[in-house]
């Protein structure tokens, strides 16, 4: 552990500086590191700390993580449209908006995350699937695994075991992709469903892909062995050790900075408010005393703030005052459910006690809060 | 012809700095306007058309997806600019000037194609490099790298600001530790040095903590080399302070609470204080504890107030009521649901207990649990915030001794609880003994509530929790 933690400081102060002499002068171009960490958050700070801060024209660096259960949408995406945010909080599985593009993952201890960072020059994203490849088929050699031209890894010419995302900025940039070894299929596809309807937006939208995981295949397979075996043919195409370094995203004095970096990735203004605009244009069917009524609920929301808001309720159903302090209320606040709740409710406290306006009420907004 | 144009400058550029101290930017616009300038055969202001250059794996156009700044801003050099996406690829833009933006060519959403034009940005070209060479020792340069110097073969990067900050304090730029981007030096790394050097007292940084270990080592030497050095009052120097004040609307968990509180306002509130002496409940607690976590639950004092509450409530009704708008009628409410006040993330939350008159202490517990643990994920939903008729706030889990609890409308009544404190009390035999004593403050609406009926039901109330085999006779 000592050791370690000296390397890891040898290591920082190597990066934080364009080295004359590095310690790691037997890296002729590559660096293997590895997360203890499987929060979600924390590893994509990493990321983000190493596309800023590490010097990459000395060494190129390859990351390896897994998440717990987690949700990843790219950066332009739109979370409403990509997965069914409901089951997410019931089941307690993370929301994250990476900083690279592309479309929405599901990430859990079965999947593994790779992220090749290079210099902004450097950058080939069909270099380091080919080197992935390489990877799968030298630990199986039977193995139909191919890249297709859309970046995708597919397994027997039709499953999708892996996707792809980049980010470049002015002197570096990282390619990382995902890679199914054993996840669980059934949340999966269950997660990435989204049942919100009426959504228009220009959001980048993803494209559903049949999915397998590499344990389906060859159950003697398993994520360490896969990390080993794409840890094994970066070292061997780097000409460097294979030695795969342990990094902990909570440490702050070899990551200075990274506990902000993870603070930001989860706040609603990053994961939620960087949607671009939408709108929402649907129909409530709310059943009130034996008959339904057809509602119709026009909203635009911009940086996850509702902009625009019209429900269109039969005349006199609701006193429209209270009406209209309902959509002055909405105006502005985040188009979420838990900070819709708390409006509503307050607003209840300063309406008439009756018992049948109280009850449309909760009826009108119970449904609204579903949109959320 | 780089070199005519700069001396030409350096004279107007003197009388320039001394603006610059004094006006902000736009009047220093306006003042190139005036005919000061106009003599000179430069144009301070030249329009560049800043590229988008090359993404890479032969891509030629993108989308743009959010931009970082908009017209009339300023840049500095490795400013973000904007974001634009290709094929998976997100890319962030940065700037390859300072200057000040004059226009955007493309909207949100719009294809933005490698090699044409994506943002125009007007350079300040009398920023030149004639201060610089004041105090660095540097070759004279080209207009394009002036923001870069080699010195001693090692380049150092740093805006105009930060050098001119530099410049006004004497100091060397390459003594100084970069904290930035690419070893950038920042203005709180000048701020930094400056502090070492003085002792001047500057405003924390954050990044001042980043700064590797040599920065904190030094500081301890530091002070008595400088108590050696100076004698008299340290030089006035201007304490930089870079905050600004941040104005954000009112949203949200806010508005809710503006609007509970206002209307809150209008109820004429009386309150009501007394100590409780907790000793028997705590030991009774202690017990319990361990039956309660068999069974799967966290046995906090809550349940116990809660239930206490609702048996004074049975005998005084009134405060279990709700007062109309016109004040008119009052209506007593059947049900008991105790509000509990939680502290979230977001703000203050009051869930209920519904049916307090009919549960037990257990079952009071179970449902505190379950609503503690949806308050902290924020998945409270609607029935759990509504019909509240009573409530109570535990502010003394976080500290406090007496509080003026506010009545959240439509109910008449609240109260808050101190903090648990161990003090000495005497007993009936004139003894000296270690109690456990909470404080509560009542609020309520004097409207329909005098001051004895607060009083006899706080009685009540306290004389269950001082003695909680009392509550067995009297539990439903």
């Amino acid at each position: 552990m000592v050791l370690q933690s000296l390397k890891n400081c040898l290591w920082l102060s190597c990066v934080l500086r364009p080295p004359k002499a590095c310690f790691w002068s037997t890296a002729s171009g590559g660096l293997i590191i590895q997360s203890v960490s499987n929060d979600v958050y924390q590893n994509l700070a990493v990321e983000d700390w190493i596309h800023d801060h590490m010097d990459l024209e000395q060494q190129q660096v390859l990351f390896l993580w897994r998440n717990s259960p987690a949700v990843v949408i790219g950066r332009h995406q739109n979370p409403w449209q990509e997965c069914n945010l409901r089951l997410l909080r019931q089941k307690n599985i993370k929301l994250a908006r990476r900083r690279s593009g592309g479309g929405t993952v599901y990430h859990d201890l079965g999947n593994i995350n790779l992220t090749f960072f290079t210099t902004r020059k450097k950058y080939e994203r069909m270099e380091n699937l080919k080197l992935v490849v390489k990877a799968l088929k030298a630990l199986r050699p039977q193995l139909d695994v191919h890249v297709t031209d859309r970046y995708d890894i597919l397994l027997d010419r039709q499953y999708k075991i892996s996707g792809t995302a980049a980010k470049l900025g002015r002197t570096s940039a990282y390619h990382h992709c995902t890679l199914l070894c054993n996840a669980d299929k059934f949340v999966l596809s269950s997660v990435l469903k989204s049942p919100y309807k009426g959504l228009k937006s220009n959001a980048t939208p993803s494209v559903p892909a049949l999915v397998k995981n590499l344990f389906e295949e060859d159950p003697s397979l398993t994520s360490e062995m896969l990390l080993d075996a794409i840890a094994k043919e970066y070292a061997v195409q780097h000409q460097i050790d294979q030695h795969i370094t342990l990094i902990n995203p909570a440490d702050e004095t070899l990551l200075p900075g990274i506990s902000n970096r993870t603070k930001e990735l989860q706040t609603w203004e990053w994961v939620y408010g960087k949607t671009p605009k939408f709108s929402v244009s649907t129909c409530l069917n709310m059943a009130y005393k034996d008959s339904v009524l057809d509602v119709k609920v026009n909203m635009d929301v911009k940086h996850g703030r509702i902009e625009v808001c019209n429900i269109d309720l039969p005349e006199q159903w609701l006193p429209p005052g209270l009406y209209s302090e309902l959509v002055k209320s909405l105006i502005g606040s985040k188009f979420c459910p838990n900070e819709t709740t708390t409006l509503v409710t307050t607003l209840l406290r300063v309406c008439p006690q009756d018992d049948e306006l109280h009850s449309r009420w909760s009826l009108l907004c119970e449904n609204m809060i579903r949109l959320m | 012809v780089c070199i005519h144009r700069v001396r030409s400058c350096s004279s107007i550029r003197f009388i320039k700095s001394k603006y610059v101290c004094v006006f902000d930017k736009s009047a220093l616009k306006f003042s190139h306007q005036q005919r000061l300038f106009r003599t000179s055969a430069v144009s301070c202001g030249q329009i560049v058309q800043f590229k988008l250059s090359d993404i890479g794996e032969g891509i030629t156009e993108v989308t743009v997806k959010e931009w970082y700044i908009k017209e009339g801003d300023s840049v500095s050099q490795f400013d973000s600019i904007c974001e634009v996406q290709s094929d998976k690829a997100s890319v962030t833009i940065t700037s390859r000037y300072d200057g000040i933006i004059r226009k955007l060519h493309y909207s949100i959403d719009d294809i933005a194609f490698v090699g044409k034009p994506l943002v125009d940005i007007e350079i300040d070209t009398s920023k030149g490099v004639a201060p610089e060479e004041d105090v660095v020792e540097t070759p004279p340069m080209s207009h394009e790298e002036h923001t870069h110097q080699e010195i001693k073969g090692h380049k150092t990067l740093a805006t105009p600001a930060v050098r001119r900050l530099a410049m006004e304090n004497n100091i060397k730029l390459s003594e100084v530790v970069g904290t930035g981007k690419d070893n950038r030096i920042l203005k709180e790394d000048i701020l930094n040095y400056l502090a070492k050097q003085t002792g001047a007292i500057l405003p924390p940084s954050p990044k001042a903590e980043m700064v590797p270990a040599l920065g904190k080592t030094e500081t301890v030497p530091a002070a008595p080399k400088d108590k050696a050095r100076k004698i008299p009052v340290p030089v006035s120097r201007p304490i930089v302070f870079s905050g600004k004040d941040k104005t954000e609307p009112v949203t949200g968990f806010q508005k809710a609470m503006v609007k509970t509180m206002s209307a809150a306002l209008k109820i004429p509130h009386f309150g009501y204080s007394d100590e409780v002496d907790l000793t028997q409940l705590v030991q009774l607690r202690e017990e319990l504890k361990p039956l309660a976590e068999i069974r799967g639950v966290k046995l906090s004092f809550m349940p116990f107030f809660i239930k206490a509450a609702s048996l004074g409530l049975l005998q005084y009704p009134i405060l279990n009521a709700s007062l109309d708008e016109n004040c008119q009628n009052v209506t007593y409410k059947a049900s008991h649901n105790i509000g509990v006040a939680m502290d979230t993330e977001q703000g203050l939350i009051v869930p209920n207990v519904k049916n307090v008159q009919v549960c037990s202490v257990f079952d009071i517990a179970v449902e505190l649990n379950r609503l503690q643990s949806l308050g902290s994920a924020g998945q409270l939903g609607t029935s759990d915030l509504t019909g509240g008729t009573f409530t109570l706030s535990n502010i003394g889990t976080i500290g406090g001794t007496y509080a003026k609890p506010v009545i959240l409308p439509p109910e008449v009544a609240i109260g808050a609880l101190g903090k648990i404190q161990v003090l000495p009390r005497f007993n009936s035999k004139g003894e000296v003994f270690k109690a456990q004593i909470m404080n509560v403050s009542w609020s309520a609406d004097h409207r329909i509530i005098d001051g004895a009926t607060m009083a006899r039901f706080s009685n009540l109330w306290k004389s269950y929790l001082e003695n909680p085999a009392s509550m067995l006779l009297d539990l439903k």
